[in-house]
């Protein structure tokens, strides 16, 4: 049983999507009972994998007994541990989240089939992550976005229809451009396992076969990463999407999509590949990161409709991730991975706060954040925790990541990356001291005329979002701090993986 | 486990408490709170302690020496008296902010690292700005938000300097880091901003004078000398500290003597009086380093007696410039004798504090045979007595009768208790001074009271004295002059300290105007709409290089229109943009 865990992880959200409309029948909850309890396994799953990997080293499972090459290996090492914790984690919360949740954003008939998709996505997350098969991950890729566009499509709002459109465009090219990748790979290597590429592919490094497929895959990743200046699906999507898949998809999905990347870059490529490719390939990548990072902030700035500046400050934050990549030493990669981490935690906990707003006033424009903290104080005070961790304040696990990056740009000798990486923290500190300062210090809209005259006897009352929906949203968000002072232990497995990525 | 905790926690976590309290209860707690601190100081054991492993590094939030012990007392002392004189207050903001900023500068008093460093910086700062905004007038407000540009950006420097000196070194430790490289410029860069070290010095006398009458006795006694005790600690023996801080005096002094407002003269004065610590840094010998802290401990002393008091005129007249104020003495008699007191301390009178300390720093420099510094900082002490010393209490207490009555019997007791301990301690150093000298970094040698030391200042104080009163009705301020034959050298020297002190305080104007109103306003406007706004941009250029009518009524038309609804980007763009990458790295791929 414990030899099969690797497959658990798959074998058993996936059947559990099987089962989980059919005993929504019955009735809806059941289906939330199935979902938690599954997540809930994953979870668990994950972190004795965790321990596994911590104390035995690395772990190769053979589906179905074949021996790798020619069957598929799940393969799994510091690396994708880490993004397996994160993943399951968020997926827990949001499902734990989603119970009163959805229960204003989608249609009571539709409850069911929400949770049975969200299984599927989960399901293929985890796929994408765990495997060590190219091919595979392409599979686990299309899993994860044909019932991604499900899940957003789900929702009440009929503009999410058009977002979940333009995402399947956008998401099918990406998938498309990967798969043509993978080809060129296989035709030139003969083989789907990452471990065997890795081996065999150096001696194809200069061949132009090899130079495409690498751009195929990069591109084809970036695209569903929604790097800028190809996010445009992105913010429409997340915006328009029920609140619980927003957090979980920014949360994860995103995160999925950089392991992606870094698998291809730096495990299935070596960096060997790099210093013989006929360019520099840093530059673009780089040039690429540090766009994102400036124009998410700027066009977050703009915006006055809370999703969507959220969905921008995504840009911003997947644009640090990308830079921790393209910098290519191991504190840069450290701080990409604790970046991974930080994002998941943070802007997952920021959309379960503007969830349960939706869920309480049914709206979602900055105007109407107007003196929530008296009404909502404990989802605020998360929001505010996850904001300060946004900004990268010291003590929160934002700063932590932000350091690493800086101190890796100045090691390289690119200095000028650092007052990059300040002055977006401080746009950054400005769109959300927007919010949090409407928040506190602001009276509730409507009632600032008669506010003098009552002000003793008529303290607004609390209203804050129901248990279910709170618990995730404090314990993630207090995670933000928790992985800011102790953040040895997130440090020290970025840091093994970061050095075997890079050798 | 060790025995104490670090004052800091005490501070922060006691301020947290503060809203939660009431009347009689909450005065007791805020005199307490400091009183605790101070006992728990004397506990402290010298080393490091409260070692926090934050990742890789190693967050020290309590590395006690006598250099961090003398700056701590003072802190804590100054905090106490502090509470008693805002025992009356009310307003939470305040206190709150008071006891963060107070617990927040002990902690960078403590801090064996730079990264616990710079986060109780920030804290320092956001507490600090909230005592500027706490009076919560027009100009307050404005000037607390100058006030945190200005420190946000001290603050990235710092920040910036601490990541370089990380990479460059591998170590987060706090110690003597001396300039040398870009590393340490960012870091000195970042402490100067606090110091007020000319030419980033007016940020002080902007916001300071804008505080509440309790937030600006807070105010003027911890960031700058926190600042002072990173220098001391960090950049001991850097040379061109010592030139700053000549410059810092002379600057002090100078614009105390031309302004107006009595808090804004006494803001310049703490520029001029960290002038003389930030020259004992540069000078760097034990002595020196003596002298400089020696003399944070008694300027803080008398400088807070002295905000106090001009504090107390304020709460009862509500008025601050000295032409308006005038022949208070003769309902004020108590806060005049405590405001003589200070003033005396701050010129240097034999048995006030004052004398014992900043002498030192003089010494230190006549010992290294640094005669032209020795020979300023002489000359310096004669300009403190005429614009502190003198200036102050004159013309607010005496002078011109304004006809002002207030009567002392309003002002609440605790401000009269307050301004009386520091009196009290004034004194006290500057007749007992070992008491300080034991609490100093280094073992001290010195005497301060030998005959030619003391018959010397007394004559430098005399005659200077003598010069203000005969030079008296210059020194008035929006006082017209009389013309006469003396109209050459009287005009003369008003045209040149006008010639100095013009250009300094435009350029001062126009870039603080720029860089702290302009262009954070621009960028507001930007962000609301950045497409739109790069293309009115674009626009503008075009119609101011070959605009006809029709083109500038569209500009204007766009103009109003801004920020209009923001453009949805079709996702055909994005699917050509992706081709466009990957095209362009296939032709980077085969060219």
């Amino acid at each position: 049983m414990i030899k099969h865990l690797p497959a658990l992880l798959i074998v058993i959200p996936l059947l559990a999507a099987i089962i989980t409309p059919i005993i929504g029948r019955i009735h809806w909850v059941l289906s939330w009972y199935t979902v938690t309890i599954t997540t809930f396994i994953s979870f668990v799953i994950s972190l004795s994998l965790l321990q596994t990997v911590l104390l035995q080293g690395d772990i190769s499972y053979w589906m179905g007994g074949w021996q790798p090459p020619w069957g598929i290996e799940y393969a799994i090492d510091n690396l994708n541990v880490y993004v397996m914790i994160i993943v399951s984690f968020m997926a827990l919360a949001g499902a734990i989240y989603s119970k009163n949740n959805i229960n204003v954003e989608i249609d009571e008939a539709r409850k069911p089939f929400f949770y049975s998709v969200y299984l599927l996505f989960v399901t293929g997350l985890m796929g994408m992550v765990v495997t060590g098969d190219i091919f595979n991950i392409y599979v686990f890729l299309e899993i994860t976005s044909l019932s991604g566009y499900a899940l957003i499509a789900i929702g009440k709002k009929r503009q999410a229809l058009v977002g979940a459109y333009n995402y399947l465009i956008m998401g099918t090219i990406g998938a498309t451009f990967f798969l043509l990748g993978i080809g060129y790979l296989y035709l030139m290597t003969g083989t789907l396992n990452i471990a065997d590429l890795a081996a065999r592919l150096p001696e194809f490094y200069q061949t132009k076969a090899i130079f495409t497929a690498f751009t195929f895959l990069v591109v084809g990743l970036c695209i569903k990463l929604a790097l800028f200046p190809m996010h445009f699906w992105m913010p429409n999507v997340y915006t328009h999407a029920p609140s619980a898949v927003s957090a979980v998809m920014a949360a994860t999905g995103a995160k999925v999509a950089a392991y992606a990347i870094i698998r291809v870059m730096f495990t299935v490529f070596e960096p060997e590949f790099y210093t013989l490719a006929p360019f520099n390939i840093q530059p673009i990548l780089l040039i690429l990161a540090v766009a994102a990072i400036l124009a998410g902030s700027i066009m977050a700035l703009a915006q006055t409709d809370i999703k969507k500046m959220l969905a921008y400050s995504s840009v911003g934050q997947i644009g640090y991730i990308v830079l921790g990549i393209s910098l290519m030493s191991v504190n840069g990669m450290i701080g990409s991975l604790i970046h991974l981490l930080n994002h998941a935690m943070m802007k997952g906990a920021l959309f379960f706060v503007v969830g349960a707003v939706v869920y309480r006033t049914g709206l979602t424009s900055i105007e109407n954040f107007r003196g929530l903290g008296k009404k909502m104080p404990l989802s605020m005070a998360a929001f505010t925790i996850a904001a300060l961790s946004m900004t990268g304040v010291p003590l929160t696990v934002g700063f932590v990541s932000k350091w690493y990056l800086a101190v890796a740009s100045i090691e390289i000798g690119m200095w000028w990356l650092v007052p990059v990486i300040l002055l977006s923290s401080l746009l950054t500190a400005i769109y959300f001291w927007r919010i949090i300062d409407a928040v506190w210090f602001k009276p509730a809209l409507g009632e600032e005329s008669h506010g003098h005259e009552h002000d003793d006897h008529q303290k607004p009352k609390s209203n804050d979002a129901p248990a279910s929906m709170l618990i995730p949203t404090l314990t993630v968000a207090m995670l933000c701090l928790v992985f800011g002072v102790f953040a040895y232990a997130p440090v020290s497995l970025a840091e093994k993986a970061a050095v075997i990525l890079l050798k | 486990m060790t025995s104490f905790l670090p004052p800091a926690f005490i501070f922060i976590a006691g301020a947290a408490l503060i809203p939660f309290l009431r009347g009689r209860l909450k005065q007791v707690y805020m005199i307490l709170l400091p009183a605790l601190a101070f006992l728990n100081l004397l506990n402290m054991p010298e080393g490091s302690s409260w070692v926090l492993n934050l990742w890789d590094y190693q967050l020290i939030f309590a590395r006690v020496d006598k250099l961090s012990m003398v700056f701590a007392y003072i802190f804590v002392i100054m905090a106490f008296a502090g509470a008693i004189y805002a025992a009356h207050e009310e307003d939470n903001l305040q206190l709150t902010a008071a006891f963060l900023y107070a617990g927040s500068s002990l902690g960078v008093v403590f801090a064996g690292d730079l990264l616990s460093l710079f986060i109780f910086w920030e804290i320092m700062a956001l507490a600090s700005t909230c005592l500027v905004f706490a009076r919560r007038t027009q100009a307050s407000i404005k000037a607390a938000f100058r006030y945190i540009m200005v420190h946000l950006f001290g603050g990235l420097m710092l920040m910036i300097g601490i990541l370089m000196h990380v990479a460059e070194t591998g170590s987060l430790e706090f110690n003597l880091i001396g300039l040398s490289g870009l590393a340490s410029g960012f870091i000195l860069l970042g402490f100067a901003v606090n110091a007020a070290i000319f030419p980033l010095s007016a940020w002080l006398p902007d916001a300071y004078p804008e505080s509440t009458v309790v937030g600006t006795v807070f105010l003027s006694a911890f960031t700058t000398k926190t600042a002072v005790y990173t220098l001391a600690r960090g950049f001991a023996g850097t040379e061109i500290l010592m030139w700053l801080g000549i410059t810092m005096i002379i600057y002090g002094i100078v614009f105390a003597i031309l302004e107006n407002d009595m808090r804004r003269v006494l803001s310049y004065s703490v520029i001029n009086q960290v002038g003389f610590m930030v020259v004992g840094i540069g000078i760097g010998t034990e002595l020196a380093i003596n002298g400089a802290a020696s003399h944070a401990f008694a300027h803080i002393l008398y400088k807070a007696l002295l905000m106090m008091s001009a504090g107390a005129v304020l709460y009862l007249t509500g008025r601050s410039k000295t032409s308006e104020l005038g022949g208070l003495y003769k309902t004020m008699p108590w806060t005049l004798l405590f405001c003589l007191v200070g003033a005396a301390s701050i010129s240097g009178f034999p048995l006030t504090g004052g004398f014992t300390t900043k002498s030192m720093i003089a010494s230190a420099a006549g010992y290294e045979h640094i005669t032209i510094i020795w020979m300023l900082l002489t000359v310096a002490s004669a300009g403190v007595f005429l614009h502190a010393g003198i200036k102050f209490p004159y013309f607010v207490f005496f002078a011109k009768d304004s006809g002002l009555r207030p009567n002392e019997k309003k002002l609440p007791r605790n401000m009269l208790v307050a301004m009386g301990f520091l009196a009290f301690m004034c004194i006290l150093v500057g007749v007992y001074p070992q008491m300080l000298y034991r609490l100093l970094p280094y073992p001290v040698g010195y005497v301060p009271y030998t005959g030619d030391h003391v018959v010397g200042q007394l004559q430098l104080l005399m005659f200077s004295a003598l010069a203000f009163f005969m030079l008296l009705k210059y020194l008035k301020r929006t006082e017209t002059l009389t013309m006469d034959t003396d109209w050459i050298y009287r005009r003369g020297a008003h045209i040149l300290v006008s010639f100095l002190s013009v250009p300094v305080a435009w350029t001062y104007n126009k870039l603080g105007y720029v860089l702290l109103e302009k262009i954070p306003n621009v960028a507001i406007w930007i962000s609301k709409n950045p497409l739109g706004a790069m293309k009115i941009g674009a626009s503008n250029v075009v119609v101011s290089m070959a605009g006809d009518k029709e083109a500038k009524k569209a500009l204007q038309k766009a103009k109003a229109a801004y920020p209009g609804t923001l453009k949805e980007w079709s996702i055909s763009t994005a699917v050509s943009i992706a081709l466009v990458i990957f095209v362009v790295y296939m032709i980077l791929f085969f060219s």
